[in-house]
C-alpha cells in the first residue's frame, strides 16, 4: 500500500494519473484546496474521504475527523470555512447506533468549527465491499483577507512554527487497532484549525507564506514539500520539536520518527522571519495552538532539502519517503 | 657504423606524481641514450635512441623495476626515424587532450626523508612537512589533473630557490616532487588554543606537554583532524570518549614503530607487511598482556556480559605516516589514542575554521597547518584472515588507485553505492575508481562529500558516465540521487542492480573472475526483489545476472530499523518463532526487556512496523542478545563483533540445523535460537555456545553450497558481506569449503561489507551493458 502512504508514491501517483487527465492553472499547485474567484469573491473549494480504521479512537471519530479534515483544509488556504457537504459509503449492516454516533460528532464539531453541513448524500453497498462507513466531505470557504498563501512562497530567512505537540493522532490509531500490548494516555488531536489560523493571519498580516495541516506522512512530509517547492532549505532542530511524552515512549517501541507520523490538528507555518514572535504569541493564545513552538529555519542552502539539526551538532537528512518506512541502515 | 633505434614509448598506469620521469631520465643516462621524456593527460611519453639492445633493455626495465610508488599497466612502443640524439631531456607538462593518468594514494613519509628529518645538519632536520617522490600527500591535495604543483592545494606555497633546484634537477630524488617544500618556504605547523588564539612554544613539543599532561589534542593530519590522547592515561581516554559522544566503539592507537607495536600486539609476517606499507591502515591486531599497562581500558572497550577473556584484546595499530607524526610521537615516547576528528557520527572535520568550530569543545588545544585538505580522507582499516589482508574500510592510502576489471567495460559507470559506510565508484575502460570511505549518507555533510566527491572523481578520471548503477533499496539516498541526476549527467541510463548481487560481484571483481559463482552474501539488510530485507543469501551469480538459490527463513524485524539498534528484538522475534509463542520465561533476555517485551512481540505478529528479513546479521543479533552479550548497540555490528570475540577457540561442537525446501531452500535460524536458547538455560559457557553457533554458521554455508553444487550449480563460492568481516566464520566456512572440493574466493581489495557494494554495482551495470 506504498501509495497511501502520503509520501512520493502517493506524490508520483496523484502527478501522474490526476494532474496529466485534470490538469488546470487552480489544480497545478497541488494545494490542499482551490482558490478562485466567483463574482466579487475570492472562494476555496476542497474535498477529503476518510477511511480510518478503527472508526472510532481515542479523542474522535470518523465524523469529526472528516468535518476536521476539510475545515482544516480551507484553513490552510486561508479562507474562512462556510458550508459543507457530507456523503457516506455504508456497508450493509453497519450499525445504525454507530452511524449515528459518527452523524452527532459531526453536527458537533461542525458546531465547534463555524460550520455548516448543508448537503449530503448516502449510498450502501454489499457487505464485504467497504470497511463499515466512509465519509467525504468538500467544503467552501470565503478568501477575506489579501495576500496568496502556498507552499512555494518560503524564502531564507524565514521562520517555521508548529501549531503544537505531534504525532498524537497517527499514535493514537495505531495503538487503538487494538493489536498490540501497549497501553498508552493518548487522544487523537483531532481539531479544527481555522481558528488557530485566523488568529495567525490577523497578528501578522502579509507575512504569513503558507500553511499546512500536517496530516499523512506528518510534518517531515510538509516540510519537504516546502522545501522544494519553494527551492529552500528547512533545518529543523530536533529538539524544538514539541513530542508528548507518551508519543515519544510508543514511537520509540513502535520504532517511527514523530516527524513523519499524521497529526489531524496540528498546522506547520512558515512566516516572516521578522514577525517570529508575534506569530508564537498568537498562536499560543488560541487553546488550540497553546503548544506551538518554532521548530526551525528557512535556509538558502541545499535547496530543496529538509536537515534536522541533532542534539549533538549533527545535521540528518529528513527526506521524503518512497514508501513506507523500511530500515536503510544494516 | 653501430645502428641506431629510436622508439616512441607510451606508459599508463599510476606513473604521475611518483618519480616516474627522474626514473625515466636515470634510466636513460645510464645506459647513455638519447631523447626525451614528459608528461601529459594520458600519462608519460618517451622517446629513446640508442644500440637497439640497449633500447631494449631500457624498455623491459620501465615495467620491470619501477619506481615503489608507480603502477605500470601498459607499456606501447613504436619506431620511429632515428636522429643521432645523444642526449636525454625532460620535457615540461603539456594539458589540453582527454586525461588518461591516474592520480596516486597519499604514501607514508620515506626513509630516506626520515633520514634528512633527523639530521641536524640538514635543511629540513625536524620539518614536520618533508616528503619527495615516494612519498608525502597526493590524492588528499589534489585539486585537478594533471598532478601539477597548481593543480595542488600546495599551489600558494612558493618554491625557495633551494626547493626549486631540487624540484628541477632530474637526478635529484624531489625532480618534480609536487608537494616539495622546507622550512623556508612550505606549511607551518601552529599550536592554538581551544577558542584558535595561537599558544607560545615549540608546537610539538608544548603539543607533546599537553598529551603528557592527560589533555586531548586536535591533530590536522593528512585527510583530516584526529583526536589525539595518551593511551596510558585512562581519564584523558575517557574524557575524549564523553566529550566526543563516542561510548564503545573502539579507539585506534598509534605507535612510534613495529617495535612498540609487537610491544602491544602479535604481529604476523603479513601484519607486519601491512603495517608498514605504504599506506599505513590500522591493523586490528589481537593485543598482548602487556597492553594492558600501556593502553588504558576504556581504548578498546571489552564487551560481554563478564567482560573479556585476557589475551583476547584486540587494538587497532597503526604506525606514523607523516612526519607530524613521527615528530609527536618520537616526543611522547608511548602508544597514542589517534581517533577521527569528529563528535557523535559527524564526518571527520577537515577544514580548518570547521574543526575549530566543531571539535573547540572537545580539543584542549589544536595541532595546525596551513597545507589545506581538498579531499577529506580517512584512515583505512584491515585485518589478516587466511595469510591475506582483508579490508574492512579502503580509504586513505588506498584510493583512488585503480582495481583492474578483468574485462573493459564498454562506456563509463558511475556506481552510487549503499547508504552506510559508503563509497561511490567511478569505471571506464579495464579501471574501477572505488571512491575513499564516505560514510553514511543520511548525514547532510556525509551526503555532500558523496555528491561533491562524485563531481571531482568525474573531473579527475575524466568520464562522462553512459550508465548510472544504483541499488534497489528506495530509500536510500543514493538511489534517489541516481534516480535525480541532472545537469550532464542526466542522459546516463540508470541500472538497478540488487544488493547482494553486488555484494557477490564486488568479490568477483575483486580476485579478477566473472563466475559464475555460488555466491554467499550474508550481511545485515538490503532490498529483495520481493520487497522483504534480504541478507541471508546463497546466490547463484555471474556479473550479469544472478538466481536466489536460498536463503535464510524470514522473520519481522519488530520497529523496523529500531530492531537494529536493538538486538534483543530480533531476539524477540526469533524466540517467539522458535518456541511458538511460548518462550520460556526463565531465558535472561525475556527478564531483561521485560518491560517492553510483550509490545515488541506483538509488533512483529501482527506486522505492524516489522518488515520480513533473511538476514543473517539479524540471526547474529539475536543469538547475541540471547547470549547476554548485547542487548542494544551503540556501533554498528558491535553485537556481532563482541559475540565473535567471545567465541572459545577450542570449542568443535555445533547445534543441528534444518535446509528444507530447494530453488529456493530454505535455512530455519529458529533452530539455531532454540539451540542457543537451550545451550543459555542450561548454564553452558557463553565462550561454548558463541563457537558452537559460529561451527553451526559456517557448516550451514557449506552445506548450503554442497546443495546448490549437487543440483547442477558451480563449484567455486564467493564469500561476501559484512558477516564475513566475522574472522571465526569466515576462516571455518572456507575450511569446510575447501575440504568439500570448492574453491573459495574472499576479499582481499575492497571490503566485504557495503563499501564494497559500488565495485558490484560497476561491474554489474558494465557486464550488462556489454550485453546490451
Ligand atoms: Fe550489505
Ligand atoms: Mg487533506
Ligand atoms: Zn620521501
Ligand atoms: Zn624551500
Amino acid at each position: 500500500m506504498a501509495h497511501g502512504a502520503g509520501g512520493k508514491a502517493t506524490q508520483s501517483l496523484v502527478e501522474a494519473v490526476f494532474l496529466e487527465s485534470f490538469r488546470n492553472p487552480l489544480l497545478e499547485p497541488l494545494e490542499d484546496g482551490a482558490v478562485f474567484d466567483a463574482g466579487t469573491q475570492r472562494l476555496a473549494l476542497t474535498t477529503d474521504s476518510y477511511v480510518v480504521s478503527p472508526l472510532f479512537f481515542p479523542g474522535g471519530n470518523i465524523g469529526d475527523l472528516a468535518v476536521n479534515g476539510t475545515v482544516n483544509d480551507l484553513a490552510m488556504c486561508g479562507a474562512r470555512p462556510l458550508y459543507l457537504s457530507a456523503g457516506f459509503i455504508l456497508e450493509e449492516g453497519f450499525p445504525v447506533g454507530d452511524l449515528r454516533r459518527v452523524v452527532a460528532s459531526m453536527a458537533k464539531a461542525a458546531q465547534a468549527a463555524g460550520v455548516r453541513i448543508v448537503t449530503g448524500d448516502t449510498k450502501v453497498v454489499q457487505r464485504g465491499k467497504a470497511d463499515g462507513c466512509y465519509v467525504n466531505t468538500a467544503g467552501v470557504g470565503l478568501l477575506d483577507r489579501p495576500g496568496a498563501l502556498g507552499v512555494a512562497g518560503a524564502r531564507p530567512g524565514d521562520a517555521v512554527i508548529v501549531s503544537g505537540p505531534v504525532g498524537e493522532h497517527g499514535v493514537t490509531i495505531m495503538l487503538a487497532r487494538g493489536e498490540l500490548d501497549i497501553e498508552a494516555d493518548l487522544v487523537s488531536d483531532t481539531a479544527p484549525l481555522n481558528g488557530p489560523a485566523a488568529a495567525l493571519l490577523d497578528a501578522c498580516p502579509g507575512a504569513v507564506r503558507c500553511m499546512r495541516d500536517a496530516t499523512r506522512g506528518g510534518v517531515a512530509t510538509i516540510l519537504n514539500e516546502i522545501a522544494r517547492a519553494s527551492g529552500v532549505a528547512v533545518v529543523v532542530e530536533e529538539d524544538a520539536v514539541p513530542v508528548r511524552r507518551a508519543v515519544r515512549g510508543a514511537c520509540e517501541l513502535l520504532g517511527i520518527d514523530p516527524l513523519y507520523v499524521a497529526c489531524e490538528g496540528r498546522l506547520v507555518a512558515v512566516v516572516d522571519g521578522a514577525v517570529a514572535d508575534a506569530a508564537l504569541a498568537a498562536l499560543r493564545a488560541h487553546p488550540l495552538g497553546e503548544g506551538a513552538a518554532l521548530v526551525g529555519r528557512v535556509g538558502q542552502d541545499p535547496p530543496g532539502l529538509v536537515l534536522l539539526k541533532t542534539g549533538f551538532g549533527g545535521t540528518r537528512i529528513v527526506d521524503l519517503l518512497v514508501g513506507d518506512p523500511l530500515p536503510r541502515i544494516c | 657504423m653501430i645502428t641506431r633505434v629510436r622508439s616512441v614509448i607510451r606508459v599508463e598506469g599510476v606513473v604521475q606524481g611518483v618519480g616516474f620521469r627522474p626514473f625515466v631520465y636515470g634510466l636513460a643516462v645510464r645506459l647513455g641514450l638519447g631523447g626525451l621524456v614528459g608528461n601529459d593527460e594520458r600519462g608519460v611519453f618517451i622517446e629513446v635512441e640508442g644500440a637497439p639492445a640497449l633500447v631494449a633493455e631500457f624498455t623491459a626495465a620501465l615495467s620491470a623495476s619501477p619506481p615503489p610508488l608507480a603502477t605500470v599497466e601498459r607499456v606501447s612502443t613504436r619506431p620511429a626515424t632515428a636522429t643521432g640524439e645523444t642526449r636525454f631531456a625532460i620535457a615540461g607538462s603539456s594539458g589540453g587532450g582527454p586525461r588518461r593518468t591516474l592520480v596516486s594514494p597519499d604514501v607514508a613519509t620515506c626513509d630516506d626523508c626520515l633520514r634528512e628529518m633527523d639530521d641536524p645538519a640538514d635543511r629540513r632536520y625536524g620539518y614536520a612537512f618533508v616528503n619527495c617522490t615516494n612519498c608525502g600527500p597526493r590524492f588528499t591535495i589534489v585539486r585537478d589533473v594533471p598532478y601539477d604543483r597548481p593543480n595542488t592545494t600546495m599551489a600558494g606555497f612558493a618554491m625557495c630557490a633551494d626547493c626549486a633546484r631540487e624540484y628541477h634537477d632530474p637526478a635529484d630524488r624531489r625532480f618534480h616532487a609536487q608537494p616539495v617544500c622546507c622550512p623556508a618556504c612550505g606549511p607551518r605547523l601552529r599550536l592554538l588554543g581551544p577558542v584558535g588564539g595561537p599558544l607560545p612554544g615549540d608546537p610539538v613539543e608544548e603539543a607533546v606537554r599537553l598529551l603528557r599532561g592527560g589533555g586531548v589534542l586536535a591533530v590536522k593530519g593528512l585527510g583530516g583532524y584526529h583526536l589525539a590522547a595518551l593511551a596510558s592515561r585512562e581519564p584523558a581516554v575517557a574524557a575524549l570518549r564523553s566529550r566526543k559522544h563516542r561510548m564503545e566503539k573502539p579507539f585506534a592507537v598509534m605507535v612510534a614503530g613495529l617495535a612498540a607495536a609487537r610491544v602491544l600486539c602479535e604481529v604476523d609476517e603479513a601484519e607486519e607487511r601491512l603495517l608498514t606499507s605504504g599506506a599505513r591502515p590500522i591493523v586490528l591486531l589481537r593485543g598482548r598482556e602487556e597492553s594492558a599497562r600501556l593502553v588504558a581500558p576504556s581504548v578498546a572497550p571489552s564487551g560481554g556480559p563478564s567482560g573479556e577473556r585476557p589475551g583476547d584484546r584486540w587494538l587497532g595499530v597503526m604506525l606514523p605516516y607523516t612526519p607530524l607524526h613521527h615528530l609527536l610521537l618520537r616526543g611522547l615516547d608511548a602508544p597514542m589514542v589517534l581517533t577521527s576528528g569528529n563528535v557523535s557520527d559527524e564526518p571527520i572535520a577537515y577544514r580548518d575554521e570547521d574543526a575549530l568550530a566543531r571539535l573547540g569543545g572537545v580539543a584542549d588545544a589544536f595541532l595546525v597547518h596551513d597545507r589545506p585538505i581538498h579531499t577529506r580522507t580517512d584512515d583505512s582499516v584491515v585485518r589478516v584472515l587466511r595469510g591475506r589482508e582483508l579490508p574492512l574500510r579502503r580509504s586513505r592510502g588506498y584510493a583512488p588507485r585503480p582495481l583492474p576489471l578483468a574485462r573493459a567495460l564498454p562506456g563509463p559507470v558511475l556506481a552510487c553505492g549503499a547508504e552506510l559506510k559508503h563509497t561511490f565508484c567511478v569505471a571506464r575502460g579495464a579501471h574501477a575508481f572505488v571512491s575513499h570511505h564516505i560514510g553514511d549518507l543520511e548525514n547532510y555533510e556525509t551526503f555532500r562529500s558523496f555528491t561533491e566527491g562524485v563531481g571531482h572523481f568525474l573531473r579527475l578520471f575524466d568520464v562522462v558516465p553512459e550508465v548510472v548503477a544504483h541499488d534497489l533499496h528506495p530509500e536510500y539516498l543514493s538511489t534517489k540521487y541516481a534516480l535525480a541526476l541532472e545537469g550532464p549527467l542526466a542522459g546516463a541510463r540508470p541500472v538497478a542492480v540488487q544488493h547482494h548481487h553486488a555484494h557477490v560481484a564486488s568479490c568477483l571483481a575483486d580476485n579478477g573472475v566473472a563466475g559464475p559463482v555460488i555466491g554467499v552474501a550474508f550481511d545485515g539488510l538490503g532490498y529483495g526483489p520481493d520487497a522483504t530485507l534480504w541478507g541471508g543469501e546463497f546466490l547463484v551469480a555471474d556479473l550479469v545476472s544472478f538466481e536466489r538459490a536460498g536463503h535464510l527463513a524470514t522473520v519481522p524485524m519488530p520497529g523496523g530499523a529500531a530492531a537494529v539498534r536493538q538486538p534483543w528484538r530480533m531476539a524477540a522475534a526469533y524466540l517467539d518463532a522458535a518456541y511458538g509463542g511460548a518462550v520460556p520465561g526463565d531465558l535472561d533476555v525475556v527478564r531483561r526487556n521485560a518491560e517492553a517485551w510483550e509490545g515488541v512481540l506483538a509488533l512483529g505478529r501482527r506486522g505492524v512496523n516489522a518488515p520480513l528479513t533473511s538476514s543473517a546479521g539479524r540471526l547474529f543479533d539475536a543469538v547475541a542478545s540471547v547470549a547476554g552479550v548485547r542487548d542494544v548497540i551503540g556501533y554498528e555490528g558491535q553485537a556481532a563483533v563482541e559475540w565473535e570475540r567471545l567465541a572459545d577457540p577450542a570449542e568443535t561442537g555445533r547445534y543441528g540445523f534444518r535446509l528444507t525446501g530447494s530453488a529456493p531452500f530454505v535455512v530455519h535460524g529458529t533452530d539455531l535460537v532454540a539451540a542457543v536458547a537451550e545451550d543459555v538455560r542450561a548454564g553452558t559457557e557463553t565462550g561454548v555456545v558463541s563457537a558452537r553457533f559460529h561451527n553451526t554458521v559456517a557448516r550451514i554455508v557449506a552445506e548450503g553450497c554442497a546443495r546448490v553444487r549437487r543440483a547442477g550449480g558451480p563449484s567455486t563460492v564467493a564469500l561476501s558481506g559484512g558477516v564475513f568481516q566475522n574472522a571465526l566464520l569466515l576462516v571455518r566456512a572456507a575450511a569446510l569449503l575447501e575440504e568439500d572440493g570448492f574453491h573459495v574466493l574472499t576479499h582481499g581489495r575492497v571490503p566485504p561489507n557495503d563499501g564494497g557494494v559500488s565495485l558490484g554495482q560497476a561491474v554489474v551495470a558494465g557486464a550488462r551493458d556489454i550485453r546490451h
